[in-house]
């Protein structure tokens, strides 16, 4: 076995299910912990607040922009480049399609480029804010640096197998991304699916009171 | 109690604290320090440590040690310590006196973390501790033996109701059984603007809606919900429900006051278990129905440029936003609205007991300062309607402090009662 057949082999499958598990046990875990029932009568409705709340905080609030604007341009260039890189990078759809059949259109590779340089300048944003920013680098621990890091690398090797001119270089983009699952569900990288339960409980006892801030 | 014990009580009140919404919280945070670009506070300071998330540090902690989800995973990798009392006691002005619980970071911040709903845990591990600021602490001690935390006597408000039925030549009626409402009121109403009991009276005489006062149950706040103490203001709730409930009222009226307003309409069931036998009512909520049913038609309007304070309880963190705004309209010629008015508006600074918390003065009056910035952009502002008497007292304090005292402070409730048309037919 190749090393990049043990990467893309074994060590996907164990990183791949640890994600999947650790990640449920720790979406479940929160969930179960429950909550009481809320018995003040309802001006509005809890489901529709937390739909409303998990949309609502897609985009930004006018009023903040000003004061958050390179947070903002950091924030949605790193995430919306990550995301069309995700699904929409040539190799990434043949890497699903070989497990599930499934396949969509890919993107140019023009499009690549200017989705990772986007990517790329957006995380940057935020790494170099997390110590130049006196409020970030107060609140940020080693999980925060940790993440950004270990993304950075995924994306870096990335960019660097996209000619898949050397199964090395492939290889060593499959463990960064395999150290990347098995670190996932352990960390503050859980932000991209704990934020549905944190913006819908918000959004569902506002939702209660008739508001949707 | 002991050294340890406080930390211990506090760690054990804290955990217990923590339901899914306050996990989705704690998990959520990415620290990313929005939420500070949206505080008051930090916005007056500029000092990190005012930053929302970071005040949650107790309770983050005793979480991660306690209560995450995978901990016995993560924490082979180095257990996080235990709280301690000496980071209990640093962290005791920031949950204090720099968190009014106005709300206003969950609008900035992108997984809409709920700070002011979380604080609010954080103060119950505190106060279960008892480490809490004297001028709450005092606040308590007065509640305990008066019910008021002002220590506001039955006595005493039965004196403020002789005068305005003096004033206002209407009987002011007090302990009816069998009345529709029962009207709460609030300790700085009853001592710095008892006239609001004679706009009361002149309101719903014309309104036709049958009402009362009462000795037992008249405080409408609720300084368990501000020191945060579950068992207090389960307290204070039950006495106005059993008063209530007494009497037979069918709505209780709860008055200008934000966190009066939480207390009793948002918590108050959860707080005693149970559905109440009543409604519970804002003033605002009735005036404005009332109103709408023309039983209180509106006469001449004030004609001073007024803008309106949202405060947090009531509007952000309340509902009522568009309530206050309607009758504005009907009794002021000449309203105009802030830059981020409603659920955007900035606090007062001296809501969820900062304003009793008399060693966070100056750092509530610099916050204000930032609410006083919104105003200014308007322009020769004559006066702020601002429809909860704590805010009122904090502008009044913020005001004269800033030298700004020429913009009067105006209580909604009573705008509505001076602007009523003297005679129903020459309404407008
Ligand atoms: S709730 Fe208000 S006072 Fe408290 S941290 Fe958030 S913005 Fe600041
Ligand atoms: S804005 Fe929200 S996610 Fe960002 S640091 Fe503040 S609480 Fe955490």
């Amino acid at each position: 076995m190749t090393f990049l057949e043990f990467t893309e082999g074994p060590m996907f499958y164990f990183a791949a299910a640890l994600f999947v598990v650790a990640g449920l046990w720790r979406l479940v875990g929160i969930v179960r912990l429950g909550k009481k029932p809320d018995l003040a009568p309802a001006r509005g409705s809890a489901a529709t607040g937390f739909l409303k709340g998990n949309l609502r905080h897609f985009f930004p609030r006018g009023l903040f922009a000003q004061r958050t604007w390179m947070h903002l341009l950091g924030g949605y260039g790193f995430h919306l480049g990550l995301f069309v890189l995700f699904f929409f990078a040539a190799p990434h759809i043949a890497f699903i399609e070989k497990f599930t059949g499934l396949s969509w259109p890919a993107l140019p590779r023009w499009g690549f480029i200017i989705a990772a340089e986007i990517a790329f300048a957006g995380l940057i944003v935020l790494w170099v804010r997390r110590f130049s920013d006196p409020v970030m680098r107060l609140i940020s621990d080693w999980d925060d640096h940790v993440g950004t890091w270990l993304t950075f690398i995924v994306m870096l090797t990335g960019c660097l197998a996209l000619q898949e001119a050397h199964d090395s270089l492939r290889a060593i983009h499959m463990l960064s991304v395999n150290i990347w699952l098995i670190y996932f569900p352990f960390s503050r990288l859980m932000h991209a699916f704990t934020f549905f339960l944190s913006r819908g409980a918000t959004g569902a006892n506002y939702g209660r009171k008739g508001m949707n801030p | 109690m002991s050294e340890t014990s406080k930390a211990q009580t506090a760690i054990d009140t804290l955990v217990n604290q923590i339901d899914r919404d306050i996990a989705s919280y704690l998990e959520a945070c990415v620290h990313c320090g929005e939420c500070a670009e949206a505080c008051h506070f930090y916005e007056a300071t500029h000092d990190p440590k005012y930053t929302p998330t970071y005040k949650l540090f107790p309770l983050v902690k005793a979480y991660k040690k306690h209560k995450a989800p995978l901990r016995w995973i993560t924490q082979i990798f180095g257990a996080p310590d235990e709280i301690t009392e000496e980071e209990l006691r640093d962290w005791e002005e920031l949950v204090y006196d720099s968190c009014t619980m106005c709300g206003r970071c969950t609008l900035v911040c992108p997984m809409g973390i709920d700070i002011a709903g979380t604080i609010r845990k954080v103060r119950e591990g505190y106060a279960a501790a008892d480490i809490v600021p004297e001028g709450l602490a005092q606040a308590r001690a007065n509640v305990e033996r008066t019910s008021s935390p002002m220590g506001v006597t039955a006595r005493a408000l039965l004196k403020q109701v002789e005068h305005q039925e003096e004033d206002t030549g209407l009987k002011i009626p007090v302990d009816v059984e069998g009345a529709d409402y029962l009207a709460l009121l609030s300790s700085h109403e009853i001592m710095a603007s008892p006239e609001i009991i004679g706009a009361y009276a002149k309101i719903f005489d014309r309104a036709g809606v049958s009402w009362t006062l009462s000795t037992e149950a008249y405080e409408a706040t609720n300084v368990g919900v501000q020191i945060g103490s579950g068992p207090l203001a389960r307290q204070l709730v039950q006495r106005v429900v059993d008063e209530a409930e007494r009497l037979g009222v069918k709505y209780v009226i709860s008055p200008e006051c934000g966190h009066a307003y939480g207390a009793i309409r948002w918590a108050g069931p959860n707080l005693i278990g149970r559905s109440f036998k009543f409604e519970v009512l804002h003033i605002l909520e009735l005036l404005d129905k009332l109103r709408a049913e023309g039983r209180i038609p509106p006469g001449e309007r004030d004609t001073r440029k007024m803008t309106l304070h949202d405060p947090c309880q009531i509007v952000r963190r309340g509902g009522l936003l568009k309530e206050p705004r309607r009758l504005l309209d009907d009794a002021c010629s000449n309203f105009v609205e802030m830059k981020g008015a409603g659920v955007t508006n900035y606090c007062c600074g001296g809501g969820g007991g900062v304003s009793a918390n008399q060693r966070a003065e100056d750092l509530m009056i610099g916050a204000f300062g930032k609410k006083l910035e919104q105003i200014d952009d308007l322009g020769n502002i004559d006066a702020v309607v601002v429809p909860c008497a704590n805010c009122r007292g904090v502008f009044e304090d913020g005001l004269f402090e800033l030298d700004r005292d020429e913009i009067e402070v105006v209580s909604l409730g009573q705008l509505v009662a001076d602007t009523l048309a003297d005679d129903p037919k020459t309404a407008k």
